[in-house]
């Protein structure tokens, strides 16, 4: 169930959306975050889904890998569903019980599945198609100008980047020690949440415990490679934009225009 | 002149209990003199507790000695404007592979170093291709090192530290976590480097078996080097090792227990064709 979680996993092949520039993907998503929720029609939807189908087919990376990625959010996804449709005042469809679904609910509930979907979706595509590294390093230089205002970009990018890499790594750490609780007879599986929630006792204190001495070790291991921050330090792979990633941008801004001008004939229609 | 020199070397810590009041002092290292020449090959042995760890941690000038002097390539680790050049001299390799890999891509990780330093992005290349050939991993440069084995992790790890053009590397019990396999891939990695590139090697270890191959020996216990010899001459003393809770390889521990029922062998024998040749097969 662990292993499940995508978010962080790179995805090594060969591709044209590997090879684009990370700020142009980084950029590109919190872009289509925002058309996601911004856009309130379902043609709007629907070609933000065609335009992310586009982009998975492109990157040559498997679907399910994607999917892989939806598994861990599916019970967050069902209760904003739930809350959306059961908690939005508004015209009633259906009533039963205490519980009324309205229509106004039932249209937004519906929008919020779609845009959580895509969003996990789409940042799985971000996260799957660039190295943590290199992420990291267009961030870094996206921010870069925060630095006049003694923003500390260099540490934030570089503990990004040592949070991403250590993920897969704890989550493989979790797994072990959660059978190693269950071979000595704990029991993670039975009564409700909070019998639950005391169960991951046992298993987030040795993982707690561990992750501090990674961290001791990896620092370390940081200072014998010479690592003193980020002054003076050169780059193995410098950002540099090449026309693959303006056309990137225009592709991009194409699809914001058409997205704008259905929500506006909408609004007019 | 050598490479590392150390001169009467103390290194003290203030134990604790668990309130974190001081309960006394530990010596970890305990009036150590060490004198390594460049392209040496020396393997430091001892059980767990011996000092060996912390004496590697003074040559990368990550622990300060309390007493005596430490020098690297002639500088003294205690002069806070060396410290860098120190330990791009003296480069180090730890234990757990997955704690010191930073890259998530391998070539990536081999490239921090050499960022590190402010060398120009084409050199850093051209360093991180030589480094992965040298210890035969270059086809996996675009791997993800969560992916690999357990050896070839800790062969990047190496990598990672030639391509910062080390004159000497310190390997701090690097095959502890590996099988018997990736423990083969690693020693014949290193062996590789120190007879090609003669770069200085500083093996620290509890396997026997990997120190048969280095031109000197040094056996630690509670902070002192006890014992220092050529791997024959360690190992022809097994009454001495075995009391100093150590294991010899298991041919030199036939050899010895046939010498005193009486068959007549030469002392320290380290393999299994020098034992069968001595027996006259």
């Amino acid at each position: 169930m662990l292993r499940d979680i995508t978010l962080g996993q790179y995805y090594q092949t060969e591709s044209v959306i590997h090879r684009l520039d990370p700020r142009v993907k980084l950029v590109g998503t919190i872009l289509y975050i925002i058309s996601l929720f911004v856009c309130n029609r379902f043609t709007g939807y629907l070609i933000a889904a065609l335009f992310l189908g586009v982009l998975i087919k492109l990157s040559k990376v498997p679907f399910r890998y994607m999917v892989k990625g939806m598994k861990a959010i599916v019970f967050l996804l069902l209760l904003t569903v739930a809350f959306n449709l059961f908690l939005t005042p508004g015209e009633p469809l259906v009533q039963f019980w205490k519980l009324t679904i309205t229509k106004e609910g039932l249209r937004f509930s519906v929008f919020m599945a779609i845009r959580l979907t895509l969003l996990i979706i789409g940042s799985s595509l971000m996260t799957l198609t660039t190295t943590p590294n290199n992420l990291t390093d267009g961030m870094e230089k996206l921010m870069g100008p925060l630095k006049k205002i003694r923003v500390p970009v260099h540490e934030i990018a570089m503990m990004m980047s040592i949070a991403l890499r250590f993920i897969p790594i704890l989550m493989e750490e979790t797994d072990k020690i959660m059978k190693a609780q269950i071979a000595r007879g704990a029991d993670f599986e039975s009564g409700n949440v909070i019998k639950k929630a005391k169960a991951m006792v046992p298993l987030l204190v040795p993982l707690f415990i561990s992750a501090f001495r990674r961290a001791n070790d990896l620092a370390m291991a940081m200072e014998a490679r010479c690592y003193q921050g980020g002054e003076g330090r050169t780059k193995m792979k410098p950002l540099q934009y090449r026309k693959q990633d303006f056309a990137a941008y225009g592709i991009f801004c194409c699809y914001l225009a058409v997205l704008v001008l259905v929500s506006q004939i909408g609004m007019i229609v | 002149m050598g490479i590392i020199q150390a001169s009467k070397l103390v290194f003290e810590y203030i134990r604790r209990d668990e309130e974190g009041n001081a309960e006394g002092i530990t010596r970890a290292v305990d009036e150590v003199d060490l004198d390594v020449k460049q392209g040496e090959f020396v393997a430091i042995l001892g059980h767990n507790g011996s000092g060996k760890s912390t004496l590697a941690k003074h040559i990368n000038a990550i622990l300060y000695p309390t007493e005596g002097v430490i020098r690297v390539d002639g500088m003294d680790t205690r002069e806070e404007a060396h410290v860098w050049e120190i330990r791009q001299k003296a480069g180090m390799v730890f234990q757990n592979p997955d704690n010191q890999i930073i890259g998530q891509v391998v070539e990536e990780d081999v490239g921090f170093g050499p960022e590190n330093m402010g060398i120009p992005t084409k050199e850093i290349w051209e360093r991180v291709e030589e480094s992965l050939k040298a210890v035969g991993m270059y086809e996996f440069r675009k791997h993800s090192p969560n992916k690999l084995s357990g050896g070839q992790k800790q062969r990047v790890s190496i990598a990672g530290v030639i391509a910062m053009h080390p004159r000497c590397i310190i390997l701090d019990e690097p095959t502890a976590m590996l099988d018997p396999n990736g423990r083969r891939e690693v020693i014949r990695a290193v062996r590789a480097l120190n007879q090609v590139e003669n770069v200085t090697i500083l093996l620290i270890t509890h396997y026997m078996e990997e120190v048969i191959y280095a031109d000197r020996v040094i056996v630690m216990d509670r902070g002192k080097a006890v014992m220092q010899g050529t791997p024959r001459e360690i190992f022809s003393q097994v009454d001495k090792l075995k009391e100093l809770r150590l294991d010899v390889p298991q041919v030199t521990m036939l050899a010895h227990a046939l010498k005193k029922k009486g068959v007549p062998l030469p002392d320290g024998i380290l393999s299994a064709q020098e034992l069968a040749k001595a027996l006259g097969y």
